[in-house]
């Protein structure tokens, strides 16, 4: 008798019976696969867990510096600022960033009010007159547009990653590759980031681009690989002017503290909640 | 200046005002417009299979089943544009594996891979008869793949048959909140980035949800047709009817509560309404007129076709139209969102115009042609599973 006669001539009910068991074991393989791949993973964790505890110990990963003891932030006087962008050249050099007109982890903000008109005009290194004006792709220059302008009021804004308190980048990351260090740098690990760029939307201050080499989220570090040894993000030494603030909040005498003792300082876009960490002083309500 | 252009494929400009340096890079192009335009299709799909499962309304019963397949066709291919987006797609698991639970965007594998588990679970049942009587007749690899579906039950008494439709009914009901949960948290995808004047609004995860439903049910009906005519087989005109009303409702209420958006926003006029108002008169200006005049268009005309009750060769044509026309308003609803809002400059003093690129990764040709396999593939799922009637086992026939 075949296999398909042997279904049609049994009743109904053994049948069932049969259909009951083979679900049973297909849901018991379902459940010891389950069981494997849980138990896999569960030891997985626990092992990466044991491994990061040995390889971060309380200190943080980089030897002989204890991230637990700093509280970085950043000052911007725009009253300093001459719009020269050697910080932008330093810091694309500096941190491999893309050379292009797209991709910036720091840039320079030309803000020039014309007389008679309420709003300012606004361009940055990117604006195609400025690229044409450099000439280059290596190094960045403000045109002279403004030459037979008459001219009321002008002032450059250095803008930069706010590395804030409450980032939404890392709050809208699905795998948590951004994440905010003890002492208050957000970083991106480029070899977990999966390139969704949903960080790049989220972050209200356009400091985040998709890095076109890595295929991966990229931004400002505050040059971390520098300011662990005690040195300066790059863009801080490059400033002829001492626009660029850099310190440790945690340290009375740091220059940070200095810049916002003595100054009327704000922060770019409060509403938002960041709680940003980089303070202006300098500008108007037009800067955003 | 130009060598530097070719960077990535979705630079936008020109822009117009100031915009951040960054921001000349769209981060999502047309990929993104597709993902969502084809999760809603899943959504207004399986609203109309559970209209006739759970909710017992039988002149959809014609289109029940189709509903299903194409629901589960849609839904598979749902994940695929995201998936070609990726940076590091070979990292998409990561998401679900290592989810970081405050984002909304680890949710999409749990939300996606809940509702597939179910629509599987309830398109098994809803053909579980068929594929116990083409693995009785159908030999070689395919009657081996029938026999490996059939899960060793090959029970096809009225007992059984009824415990199927129990079933059926639970799932359905059960996956109303899920396709509703599925959509909703796509605009909340949107809705809750602070960062995007044009995103930002509680009302985008309903907007999303009912146009969704709208796209998908025009969708089923253009289907419907289509495999009609296809199969030379007579169109349920009362199943159509009923479909049109579906779509008009819906139709209605998407309008009213999109209407309602743009009202509020030109009302409240806070800062950056210049910038909004560019936006539209410029780079989405296209896309919204699209929007607009292909769903008032179609609604005038469902409306006249039902108030008339109209029937025959006129009832299938217009309704066909009218749901292509839907479909295209919806998918510029899309665009409209998608590209639109990141047009729309965070800095509030200034627009960005995006022309997609045609070919490569993010092109406009390989988002078509991952729309268009998502037909190919319910296709080839329809020649596996004919929805279109039971098959002939001697088991009668449901309901």
């Amino acid at each position: 008798m075949t296999r398909r006669n042997a279904m049609k001539t049994q009743p109904a009910v053994s049948d069932r019976r049969g259909f009951l068991r083979s679900c049973a074991k297909t849901l018991a393989a379902a459940a010891v696969l389950f069981g494997a791949f849980a138990g896999r993973s569960l030891s997985a964790i626990a092992k990466a867990a044991a491994a990061a505890r040995a390889a971060f110990p309380a200190t943080g990963p980089i030897p002989g510096y204890d991230w637990t003891k700093h509280r970085w932030a950043f000052g911007v006087d725009a009253t300093k600022c001459i719009g020269c962008l050697r910080c932008a050249e330093a810091c694309k050099v500096e941190n491999h960033v893309p050379f292009n007109p797209h991709e910036f982890r720091t840039w320079v903000e030309r803000y020039v009010y014309l007389e008679g008109e309420e709003k300012p005009h606004v361009d940055s290194q990117d604006d195609p007159g400025d690229v044409a004006a450099a000439g280059t792709p290596l190094n960045y220059r403000f045109d002279d547009r403004y030459r037979n302008a008459k001219v009321e009021k002008a002032f450059f804004v250095p803008k930069l990653c706010n590395h804030c308190e409450n980032p939404p980048c890392v709050q809208v990351c699905p795998v948590g590759a951004t994440y905010k260090t003890p002492d208050g740098v957000v970083l991106i690990d480029k070899n977990y980031c999966i390139g969704c760029r949903y960080c790049v939307q989220a972050c209200p201050y356009g400091a985040r681009y998709f890095n076109e080499d890595t295929h991966t989220a990229d931004k400002c570090t505050w040059c971390y690989h520098r300011i662990t040894k005690g040195l300066n993000p790059a863009c801080v030494e490059a400033c002829p002017a001492g626009a660029r603030i850099f310190g440790d909040l945690d340290d009375a005498a740091s220059p940070i503290n200095e810049f916002i003792r003595s100054h009327p300082v704000r922060v770019l876009k409060p509403w938002t909640g960041n709680g940003p960490h980089v303070y202006y002083n300098g500008i108007d309500s037009e800067v955003s | 200046m130009d060598a530097l252009m070719h960077v990535a494929p979705f630079v936008a400009s020109p822009f117009a005002g100031y915009v951040y340096p960054n921001e000349t890079i769209l981060p999502w192009g047309v990929l993104i417009v597709i993902y969502p335009y084809i999760t809603g299709l899943v959504a207004g799909a399986f609203i109309v299979s559970s209209l006739s499962h759970t909710f017992r309304i039988a002149r959809f019963e014609p289109v029940s089943r189709l509903a299903l397949l194409s629901a589960f066709a849609f839904l598979c291919f749902a994940p695929t544009p995201l998936l070609s987006h990726l940076g590091h797609p070979e990292r998409a698991f990561e998401a679900i594996w290592t989810a970081h639970w405050s984002s909304a965007f680890a949710a999409f594998g749990y939300v996606a891979g809940f509702y597939f588990i179910l629509l599987s679970m309830e398109v098994w049942f809803a053909f579980r008869a068929d594929i116990v009587a083409l693995a009785q007749r159908t030999q070689g690899v395919l009657g081996r793949f029938y026999r490996v579906l059939t899960l060793g039950s090959y029970d096809v008494s009225e007992r059984a048959l009824a415990y199927d439709r129990k079933w059926m009914k639970v799932l359905a009901a059960l996956g109303i909140p899920a396709a509703v949960g599925l959509h909703g948290y796509v605009g909340f995808v949107f809705g809750s980035l602070k960062s995007r004047e044009w995103w930002s609004s509680d009302l985008m995860p309903i907007i999303f949800l009912l146009s969704a439903v709208v796209s998908g049910v025009a969708a089923l009906v253009v289907i419907y047709v289509v495999s009609s005519k296809v199969r030379k087989t007579a169109i349920d005109e009362d199943c159509l009817t009923g479909l049109a009303w579906v779509l008009w409702s819906f139709l209605l209420v998407t309008m009213v509560v999109e209407g309602l958006e743009y009202v509020e926003m030109f009302y409240r006029s806070i800062e950056g309404i210049g910038e909004i108002r560019r936006l539209i008169a410029g780079p989405i200006w296209a896309g919204l007129t699209i929007q607009a005049l292909f769903s008032l268009l179609p609604f005038a005309v469902l409306s006249v076709l039902l108030a008339r009750r109209v029937r025959g060769r006129a009832l299938v044509g217009w309704m066909t139209s009218c749901s292509v026309l839907v479909m295209m308003a919806v998918l510029a609803m899309r665009w409209n969102v998608v590209i639109g809002g990141q047009e729309l400059s965070k800095t509030a003093k200034g627009v960005l115009t995006f022309t997609p690129p045609l070919w490569g990764l993010e092109g406009v040709a390989w988002a078509l042609t991952l729309f268009a396999l998502s037909f190919v593939y319910l296709w080839v799922l329809t020649r596996l599973l004919p929805p279109w009637e039971q098959a002939a086992v001697g088991a009668p026939v449901r309901r």
